[in-house]
């Protein structure tokens, strides 16, 4: 993505897209303009503005996706148990209805944000801006974000998050990747869960997922878990400490302004 | 259902510029969409005609250009065509490869008409 304006254009496709490629356009008679803007540039413009939030305050924030059902709840709940006590987490709930999800991490003492989307199918970027004022980003050190369980529309819209990670779970079947190609490409990490059930659903082959994740380019790495045992839990919380020490050794080679600009996109709709 | 969204996060960006142009009509709005980008073309047609209903583009053709999905290898250095679920290089088969276009969603552009070329159109 070029930083200017949000928009996607690469030196790859920049010639199929630009004034003279083969899909620039002028009609005589009328004004055309040319935009080349992401559709998606006010999201990612409060996406980015999220980002410097976390930054300035040094969070790391994690975005978890996967299908419904996948156990992305009962994977934080163990995370929250296991995870280096001096690291102090907070988690953003997303689901169409209900309290229950944040209800549970609560139970483990930690805070959680709830954010009912209604009939929305995924988080966007000004949901979380919305939901960052309700959290003194100092008291933390990792937000997780647990996104509205689907493998599709979630991918497409960036929160501000530092990372993606996306869960499989076993009894879902192996080829989810193929299936769903551009959520799994967005990942950096993908996690195969509830992994105690292998020797029941044996119909799920661990290496036919990454078979299929190596088909779509996906260079994201794979751990193999449960948040029912230790067998896959310590990579999975050594990956999340390691992703926040890079992040810290980042922050303190390119320092974010002290400058707080805070604009409030819902309230005066100036970007 | 996420193109809802999306078209209405196009048609906040269309105003704006028909705005700033000072233009009456919106005759025209072409978009690049890349299949990897997770924009359904047809539904994102349904929904504009919910969404613009009301909006200076009402009226405004939607023209969606799909933009191949093309991988560039790491390996021999071909650029190849690639389908969404198997995004090897063609020429050596090497699954390290960069995507270099299809997961665009772009407003490209525009055709406005302005209240100069009303005017115009009255006065002739």
């Amino acid at each position: 993505m070029c930083d200017n304006c949000g928009c996607n254009i690469t030196k790859g496709n920049e010639s199929l897209i630009r004034p003279g490629g083969k899909l620039a356009k002028t009609e005589s008679g009328k004004e055309s303009i040319s935009v080349l803007h992401s559709l998606l540039h006010e999201n990612d413009h409060t996406a980015h503005h999220n980002r410097e939030h976390f930054d300035q305050h040094n969070v790391l924030a994690i975005n978890l996706m996967s299908s419904p059902g996948a156990g992305k709840t009962s994977l934080l709940e163990a995370t929250i148990q296991q995870l280096d006590p001096n690291l102090r987490i907070a988690v953003i709930e997303g689901d169409l209805e209900t309290e229950n999800d944040a209800e549970r991490i609560r139970k483990h003492g930690v805070k959680a944000i709830q954010i009912a989307t209604g009939s929305a199918c995924h988080l966007d970027a000004h949901m979380i801006h919305e939901a960052l004022h309700n959290l003194e980003l100092d008291d933390f050190d990792v937000i997780f974000i647990e996104n509205v369980g689907n493998l599709v529309c979630p991918a497409s819209f960036d929160l501000g998050q530092h990372h993606n990670v996306t869960l499989l779970s076993v009894p879902e079947g192996d080829d989810k990747p193929a299936k769903y190609p551009v959520m799994f490409r967005s990942s950096d990490l993908v996690l195969i869960s509830k992994c105690d059930l292998l020797p029941i659903l044996d119909d799920f082959v661990p290496d036919r997922a990454k078979q299929y994740l190596k088909d779509i380019a996906c260079t994201a790495p794979l751990i193999e878990l449960s948040a029912k045992d230790t067998n896959g839990m310590p990579l999975w919380l050594e990956w999340v400490e390691q992703q926040r020490q890079k992040r810290r050794e980042w922050l303190l080679n390119n320092p974010v302004s002290g400058h707080h600009h805070h604009h409030h996109m819902a309230t005066d709709g100036n970007p | 259902m996420h193109e809802l969204a999306i078209c209405q996060s196009l048609l906040n960006q269309v105003e704006d510029i028909a705005l700033q142009h000072q233009a009456e009509t919106v005759s025209s709005i072409t978009l690049g969409i890349g299949p990897l980008s997770g924009v359904e073309s047809q539904l994102l047609i349904n929904a504009y005609s919910i969404a613009s209903a009301g909006t200076v583009a009402e009226q405004a053709k939607l023209i969606i250009e799909i933009l191949p999905i093309r991988v560039s290898c790491s390996e021999c250095g071909n650029e190849s065509e690639a389908q969404a679920n198997k995004l090897i290089c063609k020429s050596c088969g090497n699954w390290r490869t960069t995507l270099v276009s299809g997961d665009e969603m772009l407003l490209m552009s525009l055709d406005l008409e302005t209240f100069d070329q009303a005017e115009e159109k009255v006065l002739h």
